[in-house]
């Protein structure tokens, strides 16, 4: 078996341990890192919480895996900005190893041998840019300038739960007034700004400032990931603003790369959830959630173990945690049918490779340091949209959008010496193919990939050591993200905020008293981001501390003694917007 | 006339800046390329190459050379045998320091000793009718420092002796044919070494090292990554963290090496408690075989009763400013909460909370390995006990606001690599 990040070290033992050992007070079910973030908040407050994961390994879809002897691959999620830094914080995630190393640069290649190379200094991104034009350069500042005041009045959104309109709770209704003085004090041009984000086309937007196709294609390239929207598509808009969301070390729009990559991150986070006390399971497959009388108490393993908590928290997606885990039966049918409505359509792939050596990009000669960061394959807005086109009608983009990364040059622990291992997000692959299956197209779709990458880099393919394809059937199947999205559940204005994952269900509650959501299908949504982890462990202390959970039936082994301290770092973290 | 250093052949090819700085008036790249933080990690994650090559550097020679150094070091020399390293201080007879160097025992009667300024008439003064002599080497050698986790299979590469060389060890070794001396030393904090070559063979030794570190992310970094790094160690730099007391005009200018946060080095200061040792000169060997310090140094007799009767004025410690009244004060002024690594060496002002001043801070950045903004400073005795709450008076938006700090133990960042 290839060896992991996420270590196995707790297997499912087959002796049924006592009731009272398999007795909880909270049981997150999802080893990713929304889940163990959600586990250590809860733990970290007293909860005597235990994680359970169906894979041998855990972290999700953020793992890293030595499929190649020295050569270390981030098999899904390759990248991290959008981590919340009060969860670096109040986890104490730097005494267990957080190490986001800065990637300095973003390379646009185009197939003709021009290139953009962004990096740390000012005024070389102007020059760079003015190579492709000159109005560009200081466009560039100015789109920079009103973007991130638009980013500026919405992060806070980011970091507390979704306001609760139909909501009579006194509590809630100051939330509420309050989120609309916000509002009301907002610039009219950042809120114009916003609205049109949130709301249109990121070609829209960035056509107000930009006139060179490569850096429109750069720009364009944050507003399709992940989603089935090209550029031109309206909501597009959104998807830009959310990734322009994240931060490295307080820039906005900057990205890391942890140490040992997104697995290397998990790695981190279980270690701070065990510091404060969280069991992790692993090969534990959860079969069902057990109710009794409308209240979870526990949940049921697929080989008939069972568990039990008066906290049953979900860190798998909208679609498992309504329809799969408990019977839809006990749930409003208005909640089933909005769940059921809830769009995934997964249009993500990866495919990785193990090289030989550096990439040679014709006009740059040896030069290897344009790979410090992100390589964009996306060198227009056109061509993106005509990537799009072929998703539209059920295929894989005949020249796909890249998002390729040589993470090797900003941590060499991931290759051999002189050897390098590149990641290359691709979009567009739809999980429903026309008359065909991923089964069949898997090779193709890694085929179609290197040619892209060959056209770019001429002898790409003599480096290729190895390469791992992994379709949206793949993630699906590994992860069990439905449909392989990889947000779990696509960004689109109607599924985002107070509607994500259902109207009236986005607090990280549901119907089922003790039953509570986790994932990346609630508020905020997906990315390593830990929000929704973080936010629900916060709604399920809240409901704890009225008394509406965990009274009955706990274990009893709180260790009430945490339970202020905590309670007022959350507080106090709840309270900055 | 600005001069060069025996690697500028090399360093002046790699700096892609053009920014250079000065230092004891040679030329040493301030950053190689656009981005100091990323050759701030190749130290934390990889390893970085630093010409230290300006730093004074002298030679004590002769059967009096260890008595000599007994008498002017701080930290006794005895301790330190052929093939370790020291790092030392030295002070005045009131007791306070004068400069801080690592004096290195190459050979029986035969150290080196580094300082951050000319200090050779300050040595030649005491050397009286002892047989030793003291000569600047400085411009003999090249000084390649290797640092960060890769440090060790470098080394072993160019050198296989090295690898069993410990923390603070000394050896003699060849490197590209060239005969060098290797310290386990560095001003990073973290695992690292110093390759002292001949300063006509430097560029061997640099061309070995680099070949050696070919394709596993080793760079050379500048003196902003370098400040970086030693500010995260709790490092002290002259004129910054303290002042030479010859050179101060006032005694607030001059530190005690207590108040320096380095009373470590003199726990063998205080008399035996057996009682069967003296104190006289005569058994001072048997007494520092026991542990205990007899030298007469220079300023012993000020450092024990500044010890005695708790006399220091201040201590240094970190600061980790409280990251959630960073932001919220930053959001409040309308300001996105600036998180900047540049190391900013220079003195802000430490309060109570009723703003009263009760010190400053030295050296101060935002440390990416930590993910808080640290710093060095100048705290009261009684608020040294780490988790201590201070202010840190800094500039926001045009008017200075009181960030809410701890005060927490040096260094700040200790990877266990550094000295395993």
């Amino acid at each position: 078996m290839a060896k992991t990040n996420g270590a196995k070290s707790n297997g499912t033992r087959r002796t049924p341990p006592t009731r009272e050992a398999r007795t909880y007070d909270a049981i997150v079910i999802g080893g990713g890192h929304n889940g163990l973030t959600n586990a250590a908040y809860l733990s970290k407050a007293g909860l005597r919480t235990l994680v359970l994961e169906r894979r041998p390994i855990f972290g999700g879809a953020a793992i890293t895996e030595e499929l190649r002897p020295g050569f270390w691959f981030t098999t899904f999620s390759y990248a991290l900005s959008l981590l919340r830094p009060d969860i670096i914080h109040e986890l104490e995630l730097v005494k267990h190893g957080f190490m986001p190393i800065l990637m300095p640069s973003t390379f646009c290649p185009r197939e003709d041998g021009d290139y953009m190379l962004l990096g740390q200094d000012h005024g070389e991104n102007h020059k760079e840019i003015e190579r492709q034009s000159k109005h560009d350069a200081d466009a560039y500042d100015a789109f920079n300038h009103d973007i991130t005041k638009v980013l500026q009045a919405i992060k806070p959104l980011m970091d507390q739960a979704p306001p609760d309109f139909w909501s009579d709770d006194p509590e809630e209704l100051i939330r509420l007034a309050a989120l609309a003085a916000r509002f009301r004090n907002l610039d009219r041009k950042v809120l114009h700004d916003a609205i049109r984000l949130l709301t249109g086309s990121a070609a829209n937007f960035l056509d107000d400032y930009f006139e060179s196709d490569l850096l429109k294609g750069y720009m364009a390239s944050s507003a399709i990931i992940g989603t089935k929207v090209g550029p031109y598509s309206e909501g597009s808009g959104l998807v830009l603003l959310y990734h322009l969301l994240g931060e490295h070390d307080g820039e906005f729009g900057a990205w890391a790369f942890h140490k040992q990559g997104n697995g290397g991150f998990t790695k981190v986070l279980a270690r701070a959830a065990e510091s404060f006390g969280v069991e992790i399971k692993l090969e534990a497959a959860v079969d069902h959630v057990i109710t009794t009388g409308g209240r979870a108490t526990g949940v049921a393993l697929a080989n008939g173990d069972e568990y039990h908590a008066p906290i049953v928290v979900s860190a798998v997606d909208p679609r498992r945690t309504f329809l799969e885990l408990v019977d839809p039966r006990e749930l409003p049918t208005e909640l089933v049918e909005q769940i059921q409505r809830f769009r995934f359509q997964g249009t993500s792939a990866k495919v990785n490779f193990a090289l030989d050596g550096y990439p040679r990009f014709p006009t740059l000669g040896d030069r290897t340091d344009q790979y410090r960061g992100f390589t964009n394959i996306g060198p227009s807005m056109e061509y993106l949209e005509r990537a799009f086109d072929d998703a539209k009608y059920g295929w894989y983009s005949k020249r796909p959008y890249l998002d390729c990364a040589l993470q090797s040059t900003v941590d060499p622990d991931m290759a051999p010496p002189g050897k390098a291992v590149m990641s290359c997000f691709v979009q567009y692959a739809p999980y429903e193919l026309r008359e065909s299956d991923w089964d069949t197209e898997k090779q193709n779709l890694g085929d179609t990939v290197q040619a892209t990458l060959e056209s770019f880099f001429p002898g790409f393919g003599s480096l290729v050591l190895q390469r791992e394809i992994r379709t949206p059937l793949d993630i699906e199947r590994t992860v069990g993200l439905s449909e392989g999205n990889i947000f779990a559940g696509e960004f689109l204005a109607p599924q985002m905020w107070f509607m994500r994952p259902a109207l009236g269900w986005a607090n990280y509650r549901t119907p089922i008293a003790g039953y509570y959501q986790c994932g990346s299908g609630t508020h905020p949504g997906g990315c390593v981001m830990g929000a929704p982890g973080k936010l629900a462990a916060e709604a399920v202390l809240k409901d704890r501390d009225r008394g509406k959970v965990g009274g009955n039936g706990a274990a009893g082994t709180s260790r009430g003694g945490t339970r202020a301290a905590v309670g007022g770092a959350l507080a106090s973290t709840s309270s900055r917007g | 006339m600005i001069r060069k250093t025996p690697f500028h052949e090399r360093t002046s090819a790699l700096n892609e800046t053009g920014l250079w700085e000065h230092w004891s008036n040679a030329l040493v790249a301030q950053r190689y390329q656009m981005s100091e933080k990323f050759e701030y990690f190749a130290i934390r994650n990889a390893a970085g190459l630093f010409d230290t090559s300006p730093l004074y550097k002298y030679r004590f020679t002769g059967p009096d050379a260890e008595r000599f150094l007994g008498g002017i070091l701080a930290r006794d020399p005895r301790k330190c045998a052929v093939g370790h390293a020291q790092y030392t201080l030295w002070c005045d007879d009131r007791g306070y320091v004068i400069e801080d160097g690592v004096l290195l025992h190459v050979a029986a009667d035969e150290y080196l000793l580094t300082a951050a300024e000319p200090n050779l008439a300050y040595f030649q003064g005491f050397l009286g009718r002892l047989d030793a002599a003291v000569e600047d080497v400085t411009e003999d050698w090249g000084v390649l420092s290797v640092q960060g986790p890769f440090a060790r299979d470098l080394l072993t590469a160019v050198a296989p002796a090295a690898k069993d060389l410990a923390y603070f060890g000394v050896m003699q070794a060849t490197v590209a044919k060239v005969p060098v001396l290797i310290s386990r030393t560095g001003y990073t904090g973290d695992l690292g070494y110093e390759i002292w070559a001949p300063a006509a063979d430097a560029l061997a030794v640099w061309d070995a090292v680099a070949a050696a570190g070919k394709g596993r992310g080793v760079i050379p970094f500048g003196m902003t990554a370098l400040y970086m790094a030693r500010i995260e160690a709790g490092l002290v730099l002259l004129d910054v963290d303290f002042h030479s007391s010859r050179f101060a005009w006032t005694d607030a200018d001059r530190t005690t090496p207590v108040e320096l946060g380095l009373g470590w080095m003199f726990r063998e200061l205080a008399p035996p408690t057996d009682g069967k040792t003296g104190s006289g000169n005569g058994s001072s060997a048997t007494a520092a075989a026991n542990g205990h310090d007899a030298r007469a140094f220079i300023g012993r007799e000020a450092i024990a009763r500044e010890l005695r009767e708790r006399t220091s004025r201040w201590q240094l410690t970190g600061l980790v400013v409280d990251w959630h009244d960073y932001d919220r004060i930053y959001d409040a002024a309308g300001l996105i909460p600036p998180k900047d690594h540049n190391p900013i060496q220079d003195e802000y002002y430490v309060y109570d909370d009723e703003l009263n001043q009760l010190g400053y801070a030295t050296s101060q950045m935002y440390s990416p390995m930590l993910q808080r903004h640290i710093a060095l400073a100048r705290v009261p005795l009684g608020l040294t006990a780490p988790g201590s709450r201070v202010k840190l008076e800094l500039p926001v938006a045009h008017r200075y606001e009181y960030f809410d700090a701890q005060v927490t133990r040096l260094p700040l960042f200790n990877p266990q690599r550094r000295t395993a």
